[in-house]
């Protein structure tokens, strides 16, 4: 293909882009267009995987039948979450058994939430309001990314992760209307769940190697710093509602805005957490290869079944 | 204690304790798909312990509900089978130990939606749903294994080999069971083992695998006799229960 013709199909490719037409998987693209999306729907379907560890880890634990069966059912989501964005990533070309190895390898990232450790029931509580809060900011502009299968994905994702973020939230009222220990063990939580969600967000603006580029192709519809901040405008009153601290002492309200100011964020520990040394990282990856070898034998017996099935009926 | 009470805390306690055996596998599982199933599962066995003893409160009038039955009871007090309550092993284990007690579960509850008590009528009309899926599920993995790989049919064959001493007493007809029988409120057993046995023997056929030649049982389960491993999941199930007593969650 010579130049000028790509040229064209660069144009062409943008002005869809800029019209709102949705990208869909036989379309034209530019490579680096589909590496970005690969990389970005690729880390998101890890994170859901990874992020069923930290929830699955109270699952026996749980304090009562009702809420055992709806973590199951939280958990259960995600991993449906992990298949179909598995399968959008696929659409671009981009294998699921190699994505994962690169996950393994420490190749590809996933949310370095789920690299802080779920140390009491109320964790489950503040998973579900500041995480799955978290990722709903994020993922509500995603429905409207130019990629289609990516953005229906996202439609169906984000219904559900607005049902576990009422039931995070519910946990936490609950607690933080129980018994003084009950109370305790939730402010707790939010004491160690805050910062890390605020990272959730990923680095400043100023910092954020990918942002312009992928606002560009309208991957991305907002900054890092505007999600985060709609985030704490939200999560704050919800706090003081139930009667919980948020635990930044620089915390101030802005008037003319009408916006939270939050303190200063330990970016030196975001960066740590990213790099690998956060509290989980290697116990989260190490679970997920386990999971991946002792599974071999299975995978392989199930291949191994419906080869001999195709065979006999051809026979 | 009624009758009535103390066979429908059998049946909540089978599911209660093969869900939360289930519920251990979220995360681990050996492929994405299984994951999901299993804790699909492992969620529908929660739901029919807490339909289940919820109504084995009621029965027992004392004031307890499911969640008391299933959390503060001694070790003793549950009666489920050994069975369920044996660890996972590794997959063909956890698969063979599901299709075993599904293949059971299944003509139980196809006969149990005509018991004379129509709270375990019903509870059965549903859970029968859930049930067919789960053994599908079950047999189809036991035939994948057995007529698989070699390692995956030597793995299933072990693990029938392991688990076989257990079933027999899926079908013991001790006092309460020929009561409630007699009463018109459980199902005869003898008809449901020989459902059992038809389905076990086809998969195994189709699967390749077959049943052990010793022919030792055990049993105890359903009087509150139970292996080792019993006392360690109520020690996680119960561990908030315990913990932090008479708290709203």
């Amino acid at each position: 293909m010579n130049e000028l013709s790509i040229d064209k199909l660069k144009s062409r490719f943008q002005e869809k882009i800029d019209n709102d037409i949705k990208i869909e998987p036989n379309d034209w693209m530019p490579d680096d267009y589909r590496q970005t999306l690969i990389r970005q729907i690729s880390q998101h379907a890890h994170s859901e995987i990874v992020g069923m560890l930290p929830e699955g880890n109270w699952i026996t634990r749980a304090p009562n039948l009702r809420r055992k069966a709806v973590l199951l059912a939280k958990v259960q989501d995600e991993a449906g979450h992990g298949l179909y964005l598995y399968s959008a990533a696929e659409t671009l070309g981009a294998d699921r058994e190699e994505t994962i190895d690169d996950l393994h390898t420490g190749k590809a990232k996933y949310s370095s939430i789920f690299n802080y450790p779920t140390l009491t029931w109320a964790d489950m509580g503040a998973i579900g309001w500041l995480v799955d809060g978290a990722a709903i900011m994020n993922q509500v502009p995603l429905c409207r990314c130019s990629y289609g299968p990516y953005a229906r994905a996202m439609v169906r994702v984000c219904k559900e992760e607005s049902f576990h973020q009422r039931q995070g939230f519910e946990i936490m009222s609950t607690l933080a209307n129980g018994s003084p220990e009950q109370k305790a063990m939730a402010q707790d939580a939010l004491n160690r769940f805050w910062w890390p969600a605020l990272m959730m967000f990923g680095p400043n603006d100023a910092e954020s190697k990918h942002t312009e580029q992928s606002m560009r192709w309208k991957i991305k519809r907002n900054t890092n710093d505007e999600l985060r901040q709609q985030f704490i405008d939200v999560t704050v009153p919800q706090a003081a509602m139930i009667g919980l601290t948020i635990p930044d002492k620089d915390m101030q309200f802005n008037e003319d805005t009408g916006n939270y100011i939050h303190g200063p964020i330990n970016w030196d520990e975001f960066w740590e957490v990213v790099k690998g040394n956060g509290p989980c990282n290697k116990d989260r990856i190490d679970v997920r290869r386990r999971a991946k070898e002792n599974g071999e034998w299975v995978r392989e017996a199930a291949n191994a079944y419906a080869e001999k099935r195709a065979r006999r009926k051809s026979a | 204690m009624s009758s009535l009470f103390e066979y429908t805390l059998r049946l909540g306690d089978d599911s209660l304790i093969l869900g939360h055996r289930l519920s251990e596998w979220c995360g681990h599982g050996p492929v994405l798909e299984e994951d999901i199933a299993m804790t699909n599962i492992a969620l529908d066995l929660v739901g029919q312990a807490t339909s289940l003893l919820n109504y084995a409160g009621e029965v027992e009038g004392k004031e307890r509900d499911g969640d008391s039955l299933a959390f503060l009871r001694f070790d003793r007090e549950y009666k489920n089978l050994l069975l369920v309550e044996q660890p996972n092993g590794d997959f063909a284990i956890t698969m063979v130990r599901q299709f075993l007690f599904d293949a059971y579960r299944k003509p139980l509850f196809e006969r149990m939606q005509n018991s004379k008590d129509t709270m375990l009528a019903s509870i059965a009309e549903k859970s029968l749903k859930e049930t067919r899926y789960h053994l599908k599920h079950s047999s189809e993995w036991v035939i994948r294994m057995g007529d698989g790989t070699e390692e995956s049919n030597r793995r299933a064959q072990e693990a029938v080999n392991t688990l076989w001493r257990y079933t027999s007493e899926l079908f013991i007809i001790d006092e309460l069971e020929s009561k409630m029988a007699d009463q018109g409120i459980s199902p005869n057993l003898m008809e449901i083992e020989d459902d059992w046995k038809k389905t076990v023997d086809a998969v195994f056929k189709e699967a390749t695998l077959t049943i052990p030649k010793n022919n030792w049982k055990q049993s105890g389960g359903r009087n509150g006799m139970h292996s080792e491993h019993l006392g360690y999941i109520l020690t996680e199930l119960q561990y908030m229960q315990r913990a932090y007593p008479n708290m709203k969650w």
